[in-house]
């Protein structure tokens, strides 16, 4: 019985592996229909290409030599000056001019689309640190029993949950952004983590609200205050709880920081879109864009999974 | 009068509660205890006996009446509720041991917090009283992977550990596997021993008739009648207390 499940599974795991390649020669098939003609070799130099640098004596004067990197330039007055120069053809005597080229330094050099992903990465960093602030504060407001808290906390989580991110997006960056003078990128991860905390303030409350009544009253017949009874004993364990649903909540972060391209900053979508512009590859680059989002979604699902094991070892 | 008032270390006047969906679970509760003393409540199921010895902590607060804890009046709103409470141990139906932290921890925790003992200390005296429950060699075990009975102890360590002059104990030993029930009766029979005060909410008459010094029988939300053990067992007053003793025994 066992092993036939066995020989089973792995004829399904065949057949997905199958329909996987069957889905990209489809696509390929599409695709030549259309006339269009992939160019997968230029997609490597829009993450990163290896530029190379011509550089030129400042001055007139003989080479005193080249090593690791470093030409040594003596001028005519006797100064010596080095250079740093990968490539160059001059050996020990040979007379420079001024201006005239000593060789070429060259280096790898980040493309469009790791630039982008590097600003996506910063900009959901920044806003997942504030949607975590705002989210604990207004999740905590939201159980209160004071009513100016819970209702403030209630509005805010309806008003958020109920209208749109891109026009929350565009509301901050021209209203509550021109009035607090932001920057573009304060303002994109201001937004966003507005936008996010109303999610983590539900994920926080229901995490809280999780944990069994008797461990407050233990720790209240003890002696503790609302504030250590938060932060010793009901914090970790619901933090523990829904580190699954806050994994979640910043996934969609990531994944949601895409509108802000529309108020020009240049994350990786943008950085996409500017580099379809410029060239003729759109399926290449949106397939490579899209990629390495999930570079980034899929890691942060790993870590989380990694962590839950972790934490799951205690108990 | 204030002679005698002096050394009740409980003194509860005409505690009233009802609950907002109408149940009224302290008609005019009035009690006092001894410093010493060992009171035992008992009483059918629903009759308020919780609910009282919640008020005496204040994990419920009171509709009227007064309650003072150690001279301090637990039911007035400028009352230091964390200070009395330190005072006073709890031991729960549900043991309620923290579970994301290790038996020593659990036992070390409110030491330092609020007794503001140095974490050297608080362990010294949490090793002390995990000994005396009989449990410290499970000191790095995390309650998850403790019996009932187990984590029982670890609860009445961590209440002892604040060395509280009073102890409140709600049916500690209700939610346990029969097996386990000796030997946490036996613990608190050695506490009662000892003379700290003790209010003890209990189905077990056994440890009423051992270890109580007066037994006070609760019947829909009132004191129906307050006695030492024999009086209780052999000449109840009430018939209403005849009737729970019948069934019960
Ligand atoms: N939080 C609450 N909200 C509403 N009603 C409550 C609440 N707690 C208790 N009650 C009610 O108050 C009454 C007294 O309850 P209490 O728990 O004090 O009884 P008890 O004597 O401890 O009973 P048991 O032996 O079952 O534990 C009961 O009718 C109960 O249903
Ligand atoms: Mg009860």
């Amino acid at each position: 019985m066992r092993k036939q499940n066995k020989g089973k599974k792995l004829l399904w795991n065949i057949a997905f592996v199958f329909v996987l390649i069957g889905l990209g020669f489809f696509i390929y098939r599409a695709s030549l229909r259309i006339n269009y003609s992939w160019n997968w070799r230029a997609v490597p130099s829009y993450i990163v290409y290896h530029s190379i640098k011509k550089i030129d004596s400042p001055v007139n004067g003989v080479v005193l030599g080249h090593s690791k990197d470093t030409l040594t330039i003596k001028s005519l007055n006797d100064k010596i000056i080095k250079l740093k120069v990968e490539h160059t053809k001059l050996k020990k005597g040979d007379k420079v001019g001024k201006n005239e080229s000593v060789g070429f330094d060259s280096h790898y050099q980040a493309g469009p689309l790791l630039m982008g992903l590097i600003m996506t990465l910063k900009i959901s960093l920044a806003s997942i640190i504030m949607a975590l602030i705002i989210g604990f504060i207004t999740g905590l407001m939201r159980i209160s029993n004071n009513p100016l808290l819970k209702n403030l906390a209630v509005t805010y989580i309806e008003l958020i949950r109920g209208t749109p991110l891109l026009v929350q997006i565009f509301i901050v960056y021209f209203f509550i952004g021109t009035i607090f003078n932001m920057t573009r990128f304060i303002a994109g991860a201001f937004a966003l983590a507005v936008f996010e905390g109303a999610y983590i303030a539900e994920i926080i409350r229901a995490g809280i609200q999780s944990i069994a009544k008797g461990q407050t009253e233990a720790s209240l017949a003890l002696g503790m205050n609302y504030f250590q009874i938060m932060r010793y004993i009901i914090m970790p364990q619901a933090i523990k709880r829904v580190l699954p649903a806050l994994a979640g909540q910043f996934i969609s972060l990531i994944k949601d920081s895409s509108l802000l391209s529309i108020i020009s900053i240049t994350e990786l979508t943008k950085a996409g879109r500017e580099v379809v512009s410029s060239t003729f590859s759109p399926f290449e680059v949106w397939f490579t864009v899209a990629a390495l989002y999930f570079i980034l979604t899929y890691t942060l699902s790993l870590l989380d999974g990694y962590i839950e094991r972790r934490l799951a070892q205690d108990e | 009068m204030n002679e005698n008032k002096e050394e009740f270390i409980i003194t509860a006047e005409n505690v009233c509660k009802t609950f907002p969906n109408g149940v009224k679970a302290l008609r005019d509760v009035s009690l006092s205890v001894k410093k010493g003393e060992v009171v035992v409540i008992i009483g059918a199921s629903g009759s308020g006996k919780t609910t009282f010895l919640r008020t005496i902590n204040q994990l419920e607060y009171v509709d009227s009446g007064r309650i003072i804890v150690d001279g301090q009046d637990v039911t007035d709103p400028k009352t230091n509720l964390t200070k009395v409470r330190a005072e006073v141990g709890m031991v729960f139906q549900h043991f309620n041991v923290f579970p994301h932290m290790s038996v020593l921890n659990n036992v070390i925790l409110a030491q330092t917090l609020v007794k503001k003992r140095s974490k050297k200390e608080a362990e010294e005296v949490a090793l002390e009283f995990l000994n005396k429950v009989g449990i410290a060699d499970k000191r790095d075990d995390y309650p998850g992977n403790l019996s009932g009975g187990q984590q029982q102890r670890v609860a009445i360590a961590r209440a002892l550990a604040m060395n509280p002059q009073i102890m409140l104990f709600d049916e500690a030993t209700s939610a346990l596997d029969p097996e386990m029930v000796g030997g946490i009766l036996d613990i608190m029979k050695r506490l009662a021993s000892e003379g700290i005060t003790m209010v003890v909410v209990t189905h077990e008459m056994g440890f009423a008739r051992e270890a109580a010094d007066r037994i006070v029988f609760m019947d829909h939300g009132q004191i129906i009648e307050i006695d030492t053990p024999d009086n209780v067992f052999k000449n109840a007053k009430s018939e209403r207390l005849r009737q729970f003793l019948s069934q019960i025994l």
